[in-house]
């Protein structure tokens, strides 16, 4: 049977780990190269790199950093920030990434996905969603979660999925950065609507989030940062505390 | 020294770095004549079965491999590559493969539908294996150890079987025949458990 998985996510700017509250307000946390080999021997499933650099000197940083850790972590390394085009898909690739995550680049390109997928297959395509509770519904936001698109969220997922997509990152934006567990209502309504594997992201506060977590049906991960960094929760113990509630986790 | 087989499938940037975390010497080929003289070799791949085999058969390299086993030498094909070493694939049409390790390559959509299991395809993370007895353990698998796999296609339990992983079917996470090895995950992304698994290959 497939474990359940744990995603410590990594924001990189300039180089350096950084992690925001409610997706402002960033403060430095720790190298990432230390971080990841320590998350990689801790019992990670998988690490999420974030570029949130603007300029090209934090690119040509964030390139080199994710070489260093991708040759020296051996688990499966996800990649986003700043893709736009096929041709940042191959950048991050030849860095060591194995999947890569679009979020708003999907959303400017209808055809991004399609075209990756093509190229590079389903399992290399990752649709991330910024969402929040707007009109009744669930709205997907975009640039970090600072631009209403407008747009249906869930139809948009499925979109995604259609198109190529073979696995969904749903951020909560209305749970993120507030630690009072994960968007469990805003999972239900995902899960049900595609049949990828969904990585649940935003509002873990505790280790018990998690459990709470794997009982909605579709969950397959769950993504953190900022408990992981200030080691509020350790990987290896929740895990263990995992285990003992019944979820299914690789322990190590 | 191991000599990875280059035909423009996958990424094979951690493959390198594992084969070099281990301490093992590598190169990266598509010259028939810089991987025969490598003391074992690797077929890696992703992506789908036909343009793999019609990628390899461009450069020749499915003849080489074929002379290669021959010799006695290992081969390691690691997902899309182990099954290349099948006979046969059923994905899109049935297509030809290397005819290495007796057996078929099938859609695990068709096997859980069959069972009434709605899972999820691919079959996408961590799962535990499971040893089969009375087979050669040449890689030093644990029954238990969990690695990491992405597939959509599988090769069901068969003689070949070493080890395999329960997702509602038995799914083929290890398989040999002789000198030929198969691992259906990839092992430059299973953590330690995968690097040792490689460690062990390169001690062959």
């Amino acid at each position: 049977m497939l474990t359940k998985r744990i995603i410590p996510c990594l924001d990189i700017r300039d180089g350096r780990v950084v992690k925001g509250v409610n997706f402002s307000g960033v403060s430095d946390v720790d190298d990432p190269v230390k971080l990841a080999s320590a998350y990689n021997d801790a019992g990670a499933d998988e690490l999420v790199f974030y570029d949130i650099t603007a300029s090209s000197e934090g690119r040509k940083l964030f390139t080199d950093v994710l070489e260093r850790v991708a040759s020296s972590i051996f688990i499966p390394l996800t990649v986003g920030g700043g893709i736009n085009t096929v041709e940042d898909f191959d950048r991050v690739l030849k860095s060591g990434a194995d999947k890569v995550s679009v979020n708003s680049g999907a959303i400017k390109n209808p055809d991004l996905i399609a075209e990756a997928a093509e190229k590079y297959g389903s399992q290399c395509v990752v649709l991330s969603l910024d969402v929040k509770r707007a009109g009744g519904g669930f709205r997907l936001f975009a640039k970090g979660g600072r631009v209403d698109t407008g747009l249906d969220a869930v139809e948009f997922a499925v979109r995604g999925v259609n198109a190529g997509a073979g696995e969904i990152v749903l951020n909560s934006i209305d749970t993120d950065g507030v630690k009072n567990g994960f968007d469990l209502e805003m999972l239900k309504v995902f899960c049900d609507a595609v049949k990828v594997p969904v990585i649940a992201s935003g509002g873990a506060g505790k280790a018990e989030d998690f459990i709470d977590l794997f009982k909605i049906r579709g969950v397959d991960a769950g993504l953190a940062a900022s408990i992981f960094h200030f080691k509020e929760v350790d990987i290896a113990d929740l895990k263990r505390l995992l285990d003992k509630n019944g979820v299914p986790v690789r322990l190590v | 020294m191991t000599g990875v087989i280059d035909y423009g499938v996958g990424n094979l940037f951690s493959l390198m770095s594992s084969l070099k975390a281990v301490g093992e010497k590598a190169v990266l080929s598509s010259d028939p004549s810089v991987l025969s003289g490598c003391d074992r070799i690797i077929l890696p791949g992703v992506g789908a079965f036909r343009a793999a085999m019609d990628k390899l058969k461009e450069k020749n390299l499915d003849a080489f491999v074929k002379r290669y086993a021959a010799t006695g030498k290992s081969v390691m094909g690691i997902c899309l590559g182990m099954q290349l070493l099948f006979d046969r694939s059923y994905e899109f049409g049935v297509t030809e493969g290397l005819g290495l390790i007796r057996g078929e390559v099938l859609p695990l959509e068709d096997a859980l539908r069959q069972k009434g299991l709605d899972y999820k395809v691919p079959h996408m993370g961590w799962n535990a294996l499971n040893l089969v007895n009375g087979q050669n353990n040449d890689l030093k698998l644990k029954q238990g150890d969990f690695v990491y796999y992405v597939h959509s296609f599988y090769a069901p339990e068969g003689d070949y079987t070493v080890a395999y992983s329960d997702y509602g079917v038995p799914v083929t996470g290890v398989a040999a025949a002789k000198n030929v090895i198969g691992c259906q995950f990839h092992p430059e992304k299973s953590g330690k458990v995968g690097l040792d698994i490689l460690k062990a290959f390169c001690a062959l």
